[in-house]
């Protein structure tokens, strides 16, 4: 089998204090990554310090979001020719330790996108706000009905995805909360999606960029998002079965 | 009291709305984040018009007295008015980021050595 490609998609928005850190651990934990950190618009030195530790580095004009600066890695990798892309996000909770867990059943080709799971078994001691952890039930609740298959965590951006994945991303990912929507659009398109557990680590600095209010706003925005998605037109052919 | 013609009309219309705002989602057309305004627009001038006792209720309250129907006037003027407001900050945030994309691409056709015109 020839060698396969891969790249570590890096999404981050104003993280200077822990990009150059987490760039550094992707690489000693595996050198043959490549690493693109998508600065989202950042106004603090995240370009500046993850270009200093080695990684590419895709810099937005101003802030497009997380769905948008994602989208972006997924057109880098789509561009060079990538086999497998996994997304980490820049603050630090997904650890690089865990990716052989994503890896292993992209190179087995049991699943076009794998998921990290903080609970398909895997981390009991997460926590989260009362509202955080009742939205992200509420959504695997909807996402499972809709995708006809038992899942966890749909907010979950610790992901890997193959050749077949980087191509659907690149033509059409959601915008806020991308991973939700993302995951149905997956499994219209005859993907397969897998979640496999993992541990992901408190946040090293800062907090969730998302308040009350506004998470009841994206909760909203994105049901109807999911509920219409259902009647829409593929954007690349579905996969044979 | 409400004439009935009035309240079958207003919520046929009200539907119509709702339905049309939900296909120019689905084609792609309209983005969720700029149709909540809409459908709310669309679900409150519903639950106004097919439930004529609120209607009368509220007009009490405000003191329309002669007319109930004017309150669907008066609620639809207001929710014309938020999106048209919350269109005009959307249209402010897009002419920023414009200037910024042309600055952008006229400092990187400088770098590429392509700035002496055609």
């Amino acid at each position: 089998m020839s060698e396969t490609r891969r790249v570590a998609i890096v999404p981050a928005f104003q993280e200077e204090a822990v990009i150059a850190s987490l760039v550094r651990e992707i690489k000693s934990f595996d050198p043959d990554l490549d690493i693109v950190v998508v600065d989202d618009g950042s106004v603090d030195g995240t370009a500046a310090a993850a270009a200093a530790a080695g990684a590419a580095v895709v810099r937005l004009p101003f802030n497009l979001g997380i769905g948008g600066a994602v989208q972006t890695g997924f057109k880098y990798a789509l561009e060079r020719g990538y086999d497998v892309a996994v997304r980490l996000d820049g603050d630090g909770q997904h650890d690089p330790l865990e990716l052989p867990k994503l890896l292993e059943p992209l190179a087995r080709d049991e699943a076009d996108v794998v998921v990290g799971s903080r609970f398909a078994g895997g981390d009991p001691e997460y926590r989260a706000p009362f509202a955080r952890r009742a939205g992200i039930r509420f959504f695997a609740r909807l996402v499972s009905l809709l995708t006809r298959q038992r899942l966890t965590d749909t907010t979950s951006g610790f992901q890997a995805v193959n050749a077949r994945g980087i191509r659907l991303f690149a033509a059409d990912y959601p915008h806020d909360y991308p991973e939700v929507e993302a995951a149905v659009m997956v499994v219209r398109h005859r993907l397969r999606i897998l979640e496999v557990p993992v541990r992901m680590r408190e946040r090293e600095l800062g907090s969730s960029s998302i308040t009350t209010l506004r998470s009841l706003y994206y909760a909203i925005k994105v049901t109807l998002a999911l509920l219409v998605g259902i009647f829409r037109r593929r954007v690349v052919p579905a996969e044979e079965p | 009291m409400t004439p009935l013609r009035v309240s079958i009309a207003a919520t046929i219309a009200s539907i119509l709305l709702i339905l049309v705002v939900l296909e120019l989602i689905r084609s792609r057309r309209l983005r969720e984040r700029y149709a909540l305004l809409w459908l709310a627009t669309g679900v409150v001038l519903l639950v106004l018009s097919a439930w004529r006792d609120a209607l009368n209720t509220i007009a009490g309250w405000v003191g329309v007295t002669g007319y109930p129907p004017a309150v669907l006037f008066a609620v639809g003027i207001l929710f014309i008015l938020l999106v048209l407001l919350h269109y005009s900050t959307v249209i402010s945030k897009l002419a920023d980021q414009n200037v910024i994309l042309a600055q952008k691409v006229a400092l990187l056709e400088e770098r590429l050595g392509s700035g002496r015109g055609p």
